[in-house]
């Protein structure tokens, strides 16, 4: 392997439990690290800008800033994947939409136990919100969806090899989880 | 002419995997007068939860975050307890719980220290960028790195046991747990937690150095706070379930072993309009003066003792260096958070060796109530869930304070006292970037903020005069160049 491939990963409206996920290739993280070059993360603060060749998307879109860097992440890598239950269906967050915002907001912000200065945040600083969330395939082209909530350790590191190798990907049925 | 400039502050460019931002308000003097550290994040989760059915809670909410999920399922399954009339778990639960619990913190305190936080201890805070991460302490350090790495991946396997994944696992159900250990399982486990403990105790040592060695650490975003923790029943260090101490800067004792059913009592949050997160502060003493601290730093300076040999003797050199009083260095976070991992290594074997969490005896049940409140010690501090719900059992009403919401305040006046010493006159410097950061990333915060979490904190820094003008701005990209956009 002579040219490492460069990953971008985020995180928009999920848990972070995707990434923990990813990091649960544990002490493997070195031999990764051997072939794979991480770009914008939050895993790691290399100083590399530029194109991608993968862009791991975790979450779905619950807000304008989250829909801003997902276009940020198609505009710069060739394979965007969507990683978990919430890129691809919206997950957990989603379940406000049966909800609308201001349902959502009144609740936490004015009708809340305890709460004092009852207020809905409304600040210039706080990024719009979308009336719903949305699973990112609906804005962008995905080119592959790895499922799960989150998708093992193991998952991620096939997917990774595959396309290291120049594989198209697959998950075997040990490593394919949908909870 | 304000409004213009912060319309200009959102710009996307500057947005990218952004979601930390700090604005510094002055006063005439040209002194901070204000720091803000806003959290864009919000989900709603208040009122999507409600219609549901309550005993689904504690498997989804945990969904709310992926880097303590473990705690708000414990968190609920504590409330849901109550919900179905049960005060007293099983003895093989409630070992296996804290087992869950113990694994939990582990391996979120070895992420937080090693993954984020070491590379700003190893290499200097204004250290280049390039190494400063997980990445840079892999190769410089890499036996640092390898132990911290496994650490945290055998708390996980902790985890993986009992609830079965790494990550979102089922473990709590109404009264008790769906499954106990094998003989199998534990054995497994056992094998490594000599090595375990020995690396926390090496973890603690590191910090100790640390932090007696660099004197300029001490007085590092400190501030003189109350601080909010659980007890034991004996004033000791408890994680899964005890009453509530709060203590005054100088040991006075504000309330002890305190019912934490009766919260409403003594905690409000104010909302302010620029943030999502709210700002908790202890009823008896008022907005202004209430507010505290939890997490690592508040439980290792509130308890009286711990209950395990090593992490008491380190607890006893953490206070020594306070000479018995509290410890108010903010960056002692990360000390007394390694202390507390060495007490998990050594409460994780004493746990794995007792029968009882073998045992088959899983479940009790009682007659319903209308409201449960579970309140746990969760690895970045004291987190309360609260649930009322109708006749059929679906959730009318919840309420959440997440640790990282009670150190909201903290948070904003350790950027500020860090603001005062770094700004020049009416610049802001590159220096007060990377202080800022490292002030932050103390705390730990999670959930909404959880990229900061994760080690990078993508920054935008306004500086706003006395008149409401901006008058610097300076943004620090993912890659951490530094960009001046005024
Ligand atoms: S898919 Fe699951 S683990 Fe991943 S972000 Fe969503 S809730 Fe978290």
């Amino acid at each position: 392997m002579s040219k490492k491939i460069r990953v971008a990963t985020t995180s928009l409206a999920g848990c972070f439990g995707c990434h923990m996920s990813f990091l649960d290739i544990d002490e493997r993280i070195v031999e990764l690290l051997e072939h794979v070059e991480f770009n914008r993360s939050p895993i790691t603060d290399i100083k590399q800008c530029g194109p991608c060749d993968i862009g791991l998307i975790e979450g779905g879109l619950c807000n304008a800033d989250n829909v801003h860097v997902l276009r940020e992440f198609r505009e710069n890598c060739n394979i965007i994947i969507a990683v978990g239950a919430c890129a691809i269906n919206g997950g957990v967050p989603a379940m406000r939409n049966n909800f609308t915002v201001k349902e959502c907001l009144e609740e936490a912000y004015l009708n809340g136990i305890g709460v004092e200065n009852p207020m809905i945040p409304n600040d210039v600083e706080l990024p719009l919100l979308l009336s719903k969330v949305h699973p990112i395939h609906e804005v962008v082209h995905v080119d592959y969806y790895l499922p799960g909530c989150p998708p093992p350790a193991d998952a991620f590191m096939k997917v990774l090899t595959d396309l290291l190798e120049g594989k198209e990907p697959s998950l075997p049925k040990e490593i394919l989880h949908y909870d | 002419m304000s409004e213009q400039m912060r319309r200009i502050a959102i710009d996307p460019v500057t947005r990218v995997e952004g979601h930390g931002k700090i604005t510094l308000l002055m006063d005439a003097e040209n002194r901070v007068h204000e720091a803000r550290l806003h959290i864009v994040e919000f989900r709603g989760f208040e009122k999507f939860i409600q219609g549901r059915p309550f005993d689904e809670v504690p498997t989804f909410v945990q969904r709310l975050c992926g880097i303590c999920p473990v705690s708000h399922h414990l968190a609920a399954a504590k409330a849901v307890d109550q919900l179905v009339g049960v005060d007293e778990l099983t003895p093989t639960s409630l070992k296996l719980r804290q087992l869950l619990h113990f694994g939990q913190t582990l391996q979120s305190h070895a992420l937080h220290f090693f993954h984020l936080s070491s590379p700003d201890l190893l290499f200097g805070f204004g250290s280049d960028v390039a190494m400063r991460n997980i990445v840079g302490v892999i190769d410089k350090h890499p036996e640092i790195a390898i132990k911290g790495v496994k650490m945290r991946k055998y708390g996980q396997q902790v985890i993986a046991a009992i609830s079965g994944k790494r990550v979102h696992g089922s473990a709590a159900v109404p009264g008790g747990m769906n499954k106990s250990l094998s003989v199998e399982e534990r054995n497994v486990l056992l094998a490594d937690i000599a090595d375990i403990k020995s690396w926390a105790q090496d973890a603690v040592t590191l910090n100790e150095q640390i932090h007696m060695t660099h004197a300029e650490n001490h007085g590092f975003a400190t501030l003189n706070t109350h601080f909010l923790s659980m007890v034991g029943g004996g004033g000791e260090l408890e994680l899964y379930h005890g009453g509530l101490r709060a203590r005054k800067p100088n040991g006075d004792t504000i309330f002890d072993h305190f019912d934490y059913r009766g919260y409403q009592d003594i905690i409000r949050e104010e909302v302010r309009p620029w943030s999502y997160m709210k700002f908790p502060y202890l009823t008896s003493l008022g907005k202004d003066e209430g507010w505290y601290r939890v997490g690592p730093l508040a439980r290792v300076n509130n308890c009286d003792f711990i209950s395990t040999p090593m992490a008491e003797a380190a607890r006893q050199r953490f206070r020594a260096f306070a000479d018995g009083g509290f410890v108010h260095d903010t960056l002692a976070y990360h000390w007394a958070r390694m202390i507390e991992a060495l007490h998990c290594a050594e409460s994780i074997e004493l746990l794995l060796n007792d029968q009882d969490i073998s045992g088959d005896d899983l479940v009790v049940t009682g007659e319903k109530q209308s409201e449960g409140i579970g309140v746990i010690e969760a690895p970045r501090g004291t987190l309360f869930h609260h649930y009322k719900i109708d006749e059929e059992g679906l959730i009318e009403k919840a309420n959440l304070i997440v640790s990282t919401t009670s150190n909201n305040q903290a948070m904003n006046e350790s950027v500020r006292s860090v603001a005062n010493e770094y700004i020049d006159g009416n610049e802001i410097t590159e220096g007060l970037l990377n202080h800022l950061e490292v002030a932050v990333r103390a705390y730990d915060p999670c959930l909404s903020c959880a990229t900061h979490a994760m080690g990078k904190m993508p920054l935008q820094v306004e500086l706003i005069d006395a008149n409401g003008t901006l008058v610097d701005r300076v943004t620090k990209g993912s890659n951490g160049s530094i960009e001046r956009s005024l």
